[in-house]
């Protein structure tokens, strides 16, 4: 399973990577793979306020819905607008064309609380 | 946990499995879409062996029926079929039913993996004082489906069967494979296709012959996810989503299964034929949803759009992997149940706007 090393991951299976004080976030090939065909995401609009852990939207398969949690602090800059006519691009590109939401992060320091690819791996592993 | 004799298939093909119904069953393969795809267009193959079995025998087999369930099994010819279901005496439905007539004092009757039980104790308890008997071959039963429009010229040269005068919803007594078989025209997809009643341990042979004869025409197996998607489409009830206990059939949109006009009592009766007099309460409806979002089991529905209150509930609902849009299945109040009427589905903090639609949602060509 893709677990690519410089990005930070969380218990819920999000990633995030940060490029300055910007954090970009999507969720992980295991958890696309694991929820099966995304057939719709649901983002919250730009300027929204999200803190550390808290529900920012929505990913749902052809028969599940999941919530999706914010992996640290910070205000949305950016959406994927490409994922509401093409959600599949969480299953076929999760860290790439499939990511979901950019943050201007409120303290980068957050993300020395989340696994790096290494653990995250053992987090799969374990299932 | 119970496991069908294709565990070990479902294992190999790399399968995700679940539980499902007391059953550890395999939910996809490859990919809902993919294998929903694959029996809309070529053919897929099913275990349902999970499935229940259950054989009434004897003079009065018919009789017995008629009086255990909603329909006329005596009035089916010998080698056809109907859908059935069986209610409580208040009119609830204890489940869902196809009921196969194999010979003049010999049916065939299908319930549900989940009821199972509750079918075969209701049916024992209902054959008193006529002269049949009941045997629950559930667990010696395997039950494979090949659905699709390539169905029938993947499984024809591998069966004794004439499919091609074989009717939909008939059944006949032949070889599958090189087993017994008994190969019913029948399904769960919207599509034409055909389910082989096969002995427990025949049941490896018969999917490995078929995935072989069917690999040049797209045969793939199909797991229980796609198995619901192609049911939706096709405005087929599930028991747990429209159908329950607490559900009529009326309700349900399937009072023309219920035989009023039968000879004889049957159970149920008394209460059915009340709602039939007086009109259900509630009525299942389709919506195609327009707005963004996908409604979902459980949801709250406002109908007609700007009720202030709920009074509809969805019962399934998915993006249909053929048209491409959310649909569902939902009860609504009897007169928005007409089509065109716009409703509003609650969608976690949202209302978001859905059209009723008639059901079903897909028809394959003929």
């Amino acid at each position: 399973m893709d677990v690519p090393e410089g990005l930070r991951y969380t218990d819920d299976h999000e990633w995030l990577r940060i490029e300055g004080d910007t954090g970009t976030v999507g969720i992980t090939a295991y958890a696309a793979e694991q929820l099966g065909d995304i057939v719709f995401v649901e983002l919250p609009e730009p300027g929204t306020a999200l803190s550390e852990g808290k529900t920012f939207g929505v990913v749902e398969s052809v028969k599940a819905v999941s919530d999706l949690f914010a992996p640290v602090g910070g205000e949305v800059s950016e959406l994927n607008l490409a994922l509401q006519a093409h959600p599949e691009l969480v299953n076929s590109d999760p860290y790439g064309e499939g990511w979901m939401i950019r943050l201007r992060l409120a303290d980068a320091g957050q993300a020395e609380g989340l696994k790096d690819a290494a653990a995250y791996r053992e987090l799969i592993k374990a299932g | 946990m119970l496991r069908t004799s294709l565990y070990e298939r479902h294992q190999a093909a790399g399968a995700r499995l679940i539980e499902f119904s007391g059953w550890e069953m395999p939910v996809q393969y490859t990919g809902i879409l993919e294998e929903h795809r694959a029996v809309r267009e070529r053919a897929g193959l099913f275990d349902l062996s999970h499935m229940g079995e259950l054989w009434l025998g004897g003079p009065q087999a018919g009789a017995a029926l008629a009086y255990a369930l909603v329909s006329d099994p005596p009035r089916l010819a010998v080698g056809r079929a109907h859908y059935s279901m069986i209610c409580a005496p208040d009119g609830g439905l204890l489940d869902d039913l196809i009921v196969y007539r194999v010979a003049d004092e010999r049916f065939l009757v299908v319930p549900n993996a989940g009821n199972r039980e509750v079918v075969a104790a209701a049916v024992a308890e209902r054959l008193a004082g006529f002269d049949a008997e009941l045997d629950d071959a559930s667990l010696r039963t395997a039950l494979v489906a090949i659905q699709g429009p390539r169905a029938l010229g993947i499984l024809a040269p591998l069966t004794d069967v004439d499919l091609e005068s074989l009717r939909y919803y008939a059944i006949a007594a032949g070889t599958a494979a090189g087993v017994p078989a008994h190969v019913a025209r029948t399904g769960y997809t919207g599509e034409d296709g055909f389910e082989l009643f096969v002995a427990w341990d025949d049941a490896p042979r018969v999917w490995d012959r078929l995935l072989e004869a069917g690999r040049d025409e797209g045969l793939v197996p199909v797991g229980l996810g796609a198995r619901d998607t192609l049911r939706l489409e096709a405005g087929m009830p599930l028991y747990g989503n429209e159908l329950d206990r607490a559900t009529n059939p009326f309700e349900a949109g399937l009072g023309r299964v219920v035989k009023l006009d039968k000879a004889g009592d049957f159970v149920g009766r008394d209460a059915l034929e009340r709602v039939a007099a007086a009109g259900p309460g509630r009525l299942l409806g389709g919506l195609i949803v327009r707005g963004r979002g996908i409604a979902r089991h459980g949801y709250p529905v406002y109908a007609p759009a700007g009720e202030g209150s709920a009074s509809g509930v969805v019962t399934s609902g998915t993006v249909s992997p053929t048209l491409g849009v959310p649909i569902a299945m939902a009860y609504l109040p009897p007169p928005q149940v007409v089509a065109d009427t716009m409703v509003e589905v609650g969608v976690r903090d949202a209302r978001v706007a859905a059209e009723v639609v008639d059901l079903p949602f897909y028809s394959r060509r003929r």
